[in-house]
């Protein structure tokens, strides 16, 4: 039944020239008619590869054929059955590495814009009321929740609805953890993560700000006070630093820092807002991740005459999602390809006056699998910059670990726990997302929260498997 | 919210609040300081803990106004509320019975001092303080200090109350006179702290500075706090506040806490343009 090709839909987006200047949204979203067009395409396949490649299994072909149909109330359901957080993963999800890869149609031509239709259906929602499920009754237990990132929020979700009590305890003062601090409002409004939030707290969720836990109180001491079982899903916070000399001059940056000053504190409103930024005349960017993109944007709306980004690999490995790193090229963001700094150059105030790079070429592939940078001797030289933000990657913050004995760590810092069910070593303590795979994805925190809620709420009933720890030796599949 | 249920103004620019926050008041240790933000739209800054009453469940702020939002901060009064208070954060002072001790406050020094000083004394140390400020109305908490102290020795830098002197002239006084002083405690302006270190090397007496970096979430997460210690990088937030003053770099911490100076001009510039009342002064 050969049918006329309908081309993949096209987002609408801010044009480069303009948005490069401002911090509105830049993918602006299908239009009613673009979506049904856009679920017109699906084959409806009987064994969904997309799904396959979905971290949490969505039902895919069933919410884009209710979309189709426009049944959009149901839609929004079947998308929620999987997805908690689905307004947010349509929008910062790598789907060209996870669903879209698998879809069928990607063989021959476009694969349909999976993620795109997710956002417009939750967008849909979230514009027309989102209806808060039914509840289970109360089950009488409590649980902590530590880390109000998109782990924590989904967790605590799905506890509050298999009927437990349930608080969360989050460091900052506002919740979402990266969603809120790290991707920038022009990827990812915080009108759309404040919904989610809000949707978490009508389901009955108490939501503790300014609590540190590790400083005001200890996991043990949440157990001993009182919560039946513990998740921590506090992430990977903990920014990394090259260890050159120079780092420490004023004008270098941790993104984590710059992007918290501009996102969380919003600095780009001072001084409307209190909290002061800095930006430079040219920037440099050290490394290629979404969190290098997403500063490096930063810096161009700040008003960054010349942004670099600086990579010590090729372009066939750079790590960010593939749109935001075409956005950033459109933007006039200029990358520069096996190049790693070597030393921050200052001048005689302590500012950073240039970077000093050498040359790389591709050698035997690593641990990782890519091709491994090897520096090229004596093809150092200098960039003319004045400011570095270093974008190298995070690890799991320790300060959550005060006092909770018998947590194992690997040697990265990460928390050991079973990958099902999310069971760390200690006993009624369970962890997900980024604190236990390191910096991931909002996808697989999200997965890893619900999968850990399903088996707290098992335990707590006396169901499930009692047996604490089982070594993975045992039941690996691996 | 956090609830202010007293205040007490120390000087004409030095203020104490009492914040209602029973669980940080419960776990807090000399040494450690909090994170606030006075009003929603506000920065988060540090203040150190000068005094906490567990069973009141209240956590003592000292701050001198400097800019915009301390300035704001001291508008505050009994029944007002802080938007965010996150503590205890950084790690507690180390409190032995090391024989003697000197603690030495500077300024608005003087209050994280204190509660080091009491515990010191607790720990049954014999403890030596010396305060100073620049001139007599920023002094304040003499009478507490003499409490917890064997000895006090008050300065000022233009001699209108106390001894007309840096604190260093005392300091280096005290170790020639061959007082045995195992540790010293230094907490102040920067420039204080360096001198106070540099008074203090060639006794080789171990001196403990409280460093007051920039910060942002206090937690570890975004190295705006970083500072050299010993040629290593270290964040003030966690791996502090308190350092060996020996193995400061001093410049450094200095450079970096100049960083946004135009921006803190702005900043204040322009809450001295608004009226009275919507700076909070009027109610
Ligand atoms: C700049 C940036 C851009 C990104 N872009 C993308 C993208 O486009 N697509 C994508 O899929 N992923 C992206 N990621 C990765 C993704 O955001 C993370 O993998 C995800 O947020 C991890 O979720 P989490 O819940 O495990 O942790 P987090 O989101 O890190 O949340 C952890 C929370 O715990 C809190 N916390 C930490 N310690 C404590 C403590 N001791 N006590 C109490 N609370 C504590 C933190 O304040 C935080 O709120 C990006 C990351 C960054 C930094
Ligand atoms: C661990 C620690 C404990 C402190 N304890 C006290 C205390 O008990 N009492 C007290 O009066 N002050 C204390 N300070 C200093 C206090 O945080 C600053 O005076 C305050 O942030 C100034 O803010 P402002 O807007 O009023 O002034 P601004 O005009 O913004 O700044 C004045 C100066 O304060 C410093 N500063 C500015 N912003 C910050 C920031 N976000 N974090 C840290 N320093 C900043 C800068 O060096 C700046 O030059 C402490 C600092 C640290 C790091
Ligand atoms: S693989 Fe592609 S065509 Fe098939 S169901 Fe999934 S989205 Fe539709
Ligand atoms: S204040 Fe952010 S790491 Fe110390």
């Amino acid at each position: 039944m050969p049918k006329e090709r309908i081309p993949r839909q096209e987002m609408p987006r801010q044009a480069p020239e303009e948005r490069r200047r401002n911090f509105e949204e830049v993918a602006l979203g299908y239009t009613l008619e673009q979506a049904l067009t856009e679920a017109q395409r699906c084959l409806q396949c009987k064994k969904p590869q997309c799904v396959e490649g979905c971290p949490v299994q969505v039902r895919i072909p069933e919410f884009i054929g209710a979309l189709r149909d426009k049944e959009f109330r149901r839609a929004a359901d079947l998308l929620k059955d999987k997805n908690n957080l689905p307004a947010i993963c349509g929008r910062v999800c790598p789907q060209e590495t996870q669903c879209e890869a698998r879809c069928v149609l990607a063989r021959k031509e476009e694969p349909v814009a999976i993620g795109r239709l997710e956002r417009f259906v939750a967008d849909w929602e979230r514009q027309n009321g989102v209806r808060v499920p039914p509840k289970a009754p109360p089950s009488g237990k409590r649980v902590a929740v530590i880390g109000a990132g998109p782990a924590g929020l989904t967790c605590a979700g799905d506890l509050a609805r298999y009927g437990h009590g349930v608080t969360v305890f989050e460091a900052l003062h506002a919740p979402g953890g990266v969603l809120m601090y790290g991707i920038p409002e022009f990827r990812l409004p915080k009108d759309v993560v404040e919904a989610e939030v809000e949707y978490v707290r009508s389901l009955g969720v108490e939501l503790r700000l300014n609590w540190v836990i590790g400083k005001i109180k200890s996991v043990h001491e949440l157990l001993e006070e009182g919560f039946d079982a513990v998740f921590l899903g506090t992430g990977a916070g903990l920014p990394m630093f090259m260890g050159i000399p120079g780092e420490n001059l004023s004008g270098v940056y941790s993104a984590n820092e710059f992007l918290t000053r501009n996102n969380l504190m919003k600095a780009y409103l001072f001084p409307e807002y209190d909290t002061p930024i800095k930006v430079g005349r040219k920037v440099a960017v050290v490394g290629a991740g979404n969190v290098a993109m997403d500063a490096s944007r930063t810096a161009l709306r700040l008003g960054a005459e010349e942004v670099h980004i600086v990579y010590r690999r090729s372009r066939a490995e750079v790590p960010a999602r593939k749109e935001e790193f075409e956005n950033a090229e459109e933007e006039g963001v200029i990358v520069h390809f096996l190049t790693n700094p070597v030393e921050v150059l200052g001048n005689e105030k302590g500012w950073v006056r240039g970077l000093r790079c050498q040359r790389q070429e591709l050698g035997e592939p690593d641990a990782s699998g890519r091709r491994r940078p090897v520096p090229i001797p004596g093809s150092e030289f200098d960039m003319d910059v004045d400011m570095v933000i270093m974008a190298l990657g995070t690890r799991p913050n320790p300060m959550v670990f005060t006092q909770s004995a018998g947590l194992e760590r690997t040697r990265h810092g990460t928390v050991v726990a079973d990958e099902n069910t999310g069971r760390t070593k200690l006993e009624r303590v369970w962890a997900g997302g980024d604190i236990v795979t390191g910096a991931a994805t909002v996808i697989s925190a999200m997965g890893a929260g619900k999968r850990a809620a399903a088996d707290i709420d098992a335990y707590l009933r006396g169901e499930g498997n009692q047996v604490w720890w089982v070594e993975p030796a045992a039941t690996a599949a691996s | 919210m956090y609830p202010i249920v007293a205040r007490q103004d120390l000087a004409p620019v030095t203020k104490l609040l009492v914040i209602e926050a029973p669980e940080v008041a419960c776990k807090a240790q000399p040494g450690q300081f909090v994170i606030i933000i006075v009003e929603e739209h506000g920065e988060r800054i540090p203040l150190t803990i000068a005094d906490y009453d567990r069973r009141a469940g209240t956590v003592t702020l000292i701050f001198q106004e400097v800019g915009k939002t301390t300035r704001l901060l001291g508008t505050k009064k009994p029944g007002d509320e802080l938007f965010a208070f996150t503590g205890p954060l950084g790690l507690p002072t180390e409190i032995e019975n090391y024989g003697t001790v000197l603690c030495i406050g500077g300024g608005v020094g003087i209050a994280p001092v204190f509660p080091i000083a009491r515990a010191l004394k607790e720990a049954g140390n014999r403890v030596i303080s010396i305060i100073g400020a620049r001139t007599k109305d920023l002094l304040f908490w003499e009478d507490r200090m003499r409490g917890v102290s064997d000895e006090l020795v008050v300065t000022t830098d233009d001699g209108s109350y106390g001894r007309k002197a840096l604190v260093t002239v005392p300091e280096k006084e005290i170790l020639e006179s061959g007082e045995p002083v195992k540790r010293i405690w230094a907490i102040g302006p920067a420039i204080m702290m360096k001198f106070v270190s540099l008074t203090s090397r060639p006794f080789e007496v171990k001196t403990i500075v409280s460093l007051n970096s920039i910060m942002v979430d206090g937690t570890g997460m975004c190295g705006a706090c970083r500072v050299e210690v010993g040629g290593k990088t270290r964040f003030v937030c966690v791996d502090g506040p308190e350092f060996d003053g020996h193995e400061v770099n001093w410049d450094l911490l200095m450079e970096r806490q100049r960083i946004y100076l135009d921006e803190e001009k702005r900043a204040l510039a322009r809450f001295e343009e608004m009226c009275p009342s919507c700076r909070g002064e009027q109610h």
